[in-house]
């Protein structure tokens, strides 16, 4: 644990500049949240009407 | 001191044919990419011909490691007789497998590979609609820009970053597996429940890639993947570069991710190649770790290193920051495409890992698994239903649908850094601070002319015997800023082989 410590103290704080920029703000926060609620609305005539075909139908062969 | 770093990502998208139960997915790619070269947004020229891809300098299965006898390793096969375009971006557009597959031009930095990275995006976009046209009424072609089937089935993302012949290649993999292990929790693109037999039970996990990894080094690539591929094939010259081919990372559908992949992964290289990756611990179980980072979504999950000290992928993280930040002081930017898009990359870093830190909620716009995770927990608590529910399997799939009106990633508010007009754009005209520039401005000049083209050297055909090759050697070569007055000074491509003096 002491080391996981030492670590931890190493790490930068946020500049300022990034605090200012962060995605984290209110704003964007309410934002996010109001086109997830439009989405959620939505979510019946967007999603694939036989959720449970489709899931099992989505068959891949391997690649790289 | 770091060279340039050349970066590009090449994304095999999962495919799937509605209307018919009778389609197999390697005739479908192929006509998908055909559907698409050969209509109006995608044609390359009225020849109705997609420019084919020279195999000449193909060599998959050279093997980083030396040392190594080739008995051990077994190469990818090269499927030449599949569909194998050249676009006049200066990208590939193929059949690898049995999935459609896109490598983007050499870019110059992250946020050139964003620009590209949705340029394939939105031709996979046309080549569906393409495709319909071509098929009987009520079948259509749908692509996913995802990593796994969730049954056991993996197809790649992969980065491919230019790097200096005589960084040694144990130090490269020392550099390469601290970050791919611990990168995850700002790349992944999230997944509903656990491939792995006899793993733990999951919910939910940060990536769809991880479980896919059984090795820590190797030249396999379908199966027994491992975490730092020693494919050596440079696609240059090999006497001054290698190529990292990279397979260890999602596919995003989040610009940020994908920025935020590629510019971090830019950074650290640039780092080894000027001797100062500081970062000493090595992890004392790599795949274990890539693993467990992927199922820990508390983040506080600590990783073991091999002196039997330990920290979690978040403070390795900040670490590793807080190197590349004092390594950019002393070094500057230019390694990784300038002043601008690095101090972006290390801002970027930052605000992703803080955001992490003190709530992932924070940067739903930024981080794939986040948004996903968002979605699914709002349809959770809408219909109260578990994650065994099969809509939430649904919706973790749908995520990736990259049909504009079906796909959820498009719904959930990710950030953009590139507006879709000059991705558009970008589907047709190369970089200009690459050698795509000279592959792209060829093909649309000078179609008729051009034979073959591939990463490294084009062939033209201008009426006299033999064909004429191009090398292209240098992958910062044949810029606009070499070529550009060239290119536009000649009428023909014999003229401007003339010019050039091959």
């Amino acid at each position: 644990m002491a080391e996981r410590e030492q670590i931890k103290k190493t790490a930068p704080k946020p500049s300022e500049k990034t605090q200012q920029n962060a995605p984290a703000s209110s704003e964007s926060g309410e934002k996010l949240k109001a086109e997830l609620d439009d989405l959620l609305d939505e979510i019946d005539e967007v999603l694939e009407t036989n959720a449970e075909d489709f899931v099992k139908s989505y068959i891949q062969k391997g690649g790289q | 001191m770091a060279i340039p770093k050349v970066v590009g990502i090449e994304t095999e998208y999962g495919i799937m044919v509605r209307g018919t139960d009778d389609w197999n997915p390697i005739s479908a790619s192929s006509l998908l990419i055909n559907a698409y070269v050969g209509s109006e947004v995608g044609g390359l020229d009225d020849r109705n011909r997609p420019v084919s891809w020279d195999f000449t300098d193909e060599m998959p299965g050279s093997d980083a490691r030396e040392y190594l006898v080739p008995e051990f390793a077994m190469p990818p096969e090269i499927e030449t007789h599949l569909v194998n375009a050249v676009l006049t971006n200066g990208a590939r557009y193929y059949v690898d497998h049995a999935h459609p597959e896109i490598s983007t031009p050499e870019c110059r930095n992250a946020l050139s590979v964003v620009l590209y990275d949705r340029a394939a995006e939105l031709i996979a976009v046309d080549s569906m609609a393409s495709a319909a046209d071509a098929l009987p009424p009520g079948q259509e072609v749908i692509l996913y820009k995802d990593n796994s089937d969730r049954k056991g089935n993996s197809y790649g993302c992969h980065e491919n970053y230019l790097l200096d012949r005589h960084l040694p290649f144990g130090e490269i993999v020392h550099a390469a597996t601290i970050h791919f292990v611990t990168r995850q929790i700002f790349t992944g693109s999230g997944k509903v429940g656990t491939e792995l037999l006899g793993g733990p039970s999951v919910d939910y996990q940060i990536t769809q890639r991880a479980e896919h990894f059984e090795e820590e080094v190797g030249l396999e690539t379908t199966l027994k993947r491992p975490i730092v591929n020693t494919r050596d094939e440079p696609h240059a010259d090999s006497q001054l570069y290698r190529r990292l081919h990279v397979i260890a990372g999602d596919a995003n559908m989040s610009q940020v991710a994908t920025f935020n992949k590629v510019g971090t992964t830019s950074v650290l290289l640039a780092m080894a190649e000027d001797k100062e990756f500081t970062w000493t611990k090595t992890l004392a179980h790599p795949v274990l770790a890539m693993h467990q980072v992927s199922h820990d979504m508390t983040l506080e999950l600590p990783l073991q290193f091999s002196d039997g000290s330990s920290a979690t992928a978040l403070e390795i993280q900040f670490e590793l920051l807080d190197s590349a930040r004092k390594w950019a002081r002393t070094r500057g930017l230019e390694a990784v495409g300038g002043e601008e898009v690095g101090t972006m990359i290390l801002d970027r870093w930052e605000q992703v890992l803080s955001g992490l830190e003190t709530d992932p909620g924070t940067v739903a716009g930024q981080v794939d698994w986040v948004a996903k995770l968002r979605l699914l927990d709002g349809f959770r608590e809408r219909h109260d239903c578990g994650w065994d529910d099969s809509r939430l399997r649904a919706l973790d799939l749908q995520y990736h649908d990259l049909r504009p009106g079906k796909s959820l990633a498009s719904r959930v508010g990710l950030e953009i850094l590139v507006s879709d007009e000059d991705a558009s754009a970008a589907k047709s005209e190369p970089p200009p601070d690459t050698r795509a520039f000279f592959r792209g401005k060829c093909l649309q000049r000078y179609p008729d002319s051009v034979v073959a083209a591939n990463w490294d050297s084009m062939v033209f055909d201008v009426g006299d015997d033999p064909l004429r090759r191009v090398p292209m050697m240098e992958p910062t070569r044949g810029t606009v800023e070499h070529v550009g007055t060239l290119i536009e000074q000649s009428d023909t491509a014999a003229e401007l082989l003339e010019k050039l003096g091959a």
